[in-house]
């Protein structure tokens, strides 16, 4: 699996160049000028980038995360989700790196295959960091006003986080 | 982010206070910047290179191949964009999540967000076209997501990709609830 997936990406790169030399594209010219053009787009996305590992940084070290856990795990184990993986869905919305983490020390300590394991993975392969993405794809074009995306985005999480332990009972234990 | 901001923060000094770990806290104010920098320097690359690389799949029309292909589906999640240039970058972003290259998604992602603002004028409130798309990105549309099969298979699971088919459907249907949901909010969000 992973062998075919190494492959990915350098064919898809190869795949752009020859097309464009097929065609008669002056790839290193056109390469370079699209560059040029992500300086821009990360000057516009920086501010927000700052704000938003700032207030990331401070919940993880205050201890945010456990306090936020214990409140909230009435409901947690109302809706099926093990204790243990509890944590992942509040720190998957906020920080891709920190769920990784969290998600690794869950597959060290409870094993992969465990239902604690599996349902941490089904979680991890079903979502994305939203306030990353938000703020990233926001930031880049000035906009203020998010509307009803961070309602809907919170949603879709949201209902990743009750089908996990749900299907993977399904599909993992008949 | 007005509000939830704010309260991130003020909510991690009053835990940071009553967990004993305001040490940690002020260590984190102060590096804080320097993370986010070198996340950003990570970025910049990732962003300048794939930048690059859509440059030269639009001079050779390899865009337009790739919308033509993926039209049905962007018929469906966004029926009221006619603008052929941000169906082009909307499927080549959608591609490279379909395909698990998150690298290749974001910078793809920010191109097409240019589209459409340059659509909505620029203005400073996402238009319904805007929050679609960014609700997409927030879901997730791997087929396989590598990094969990990588991980699994590092501490030893018997069945590494056993997970995919309830993550996938686990995807498919909570990327549903938020596309429906921004369906409902549409009107409430003027």
């Amino acid at each position: 699996m992973t062998e075919i997936s190494n492959f990915i990406i350098p064919v898809i790169v190869v795949i752009m160049i020859l097309h464009g030399i097929f065609k008669g594209v002056n790839v290193f010219n056109e390469f370079t000028a699209g560059a040029k053009e992500g300086l821009k787009i990360l000057l516009n996305i920086l501010p927000s980038l700052v704000a938003l590992i700032f207030s990331i940084e401070l919940i993880k070290a205050s201890g945010a995360l456990d306090t936020l856990c214990s409140l909230l795990s009435p409901i947690t184990s109302f809706l099926g989700i093990p204790k243990e993986v509890s944590p992942l869905t509040i720190l998957s919305p906020i920080s891709g790196s920190g769920s990784l983490g969290m998600f690794e020390s869950i597959l060290k300590n409870h094993g992969p295959d465990s239902f604690i394991g599996r349902c941490a993975s089904v979680i991890m392969g079903s979502t994305e960091t939203t306030f990353y993405t938000m703020t990233v794809y926001y930031g880049s074009v000035g906009i203020k006003k998010s509307r009803h995306t961070l309602p809907s985005a919170l949603c879709a999480d949201f209902t990743s986080f009750i089908l996990s332990p749900k299907f993977v009972k399904l599909f993992l234990y008949q | 982010m007005n509000y939830i901001w704010p309260i991130m923060i003020i909510f991690s000094f009053i835990c940071a206070v009553f967990n004993g770990k305001i040490g940690a806290l002020s260590t984190a104010i102060i590096d804080s910047g320097s993370v986010a920098i070198s996340l950003a320097i990570k970025l910049l690359g990732i962003i300048c290179l794939w930048n690059g690389l859509i440059k030269i799949a639009e001079k050779s029309g390899l865009t337009v191949s790739l919308a033509k292909l993926l039209s049905p589906v962007l018929k469906l999640l966004f029926p009221k964009l006619k603008d052929e240039e941000a169906r082009q970058l909307i499927s080549m972003n959608i591609t490279a999540n379909i395909l698990g290259l998150d690298n290749a998604a974001t910078p793809l992602g920010l191109k097409a967000m240019n589209r459409l603002s340059t659509l909505n004028n620029h203005s400073a409130t996402a238009d319904d076209n805007m929050v679609r798309f960014v609700v997409i990105n927030t879901a997730s549309l791997h087929l396989i997501s590598t990094t969990v099969a990588m991980l699994r298979n590092e501490y030893g699971s018997k069945s590494p990709t056993e997970v995919i088919v309830p993550a996938l459907i686990t995807s498919a249907i909570s990327l549903s609830c938020g596309i429906l949901m921004t369906i409902i909010l549409k009107r409430v969000f003027k």
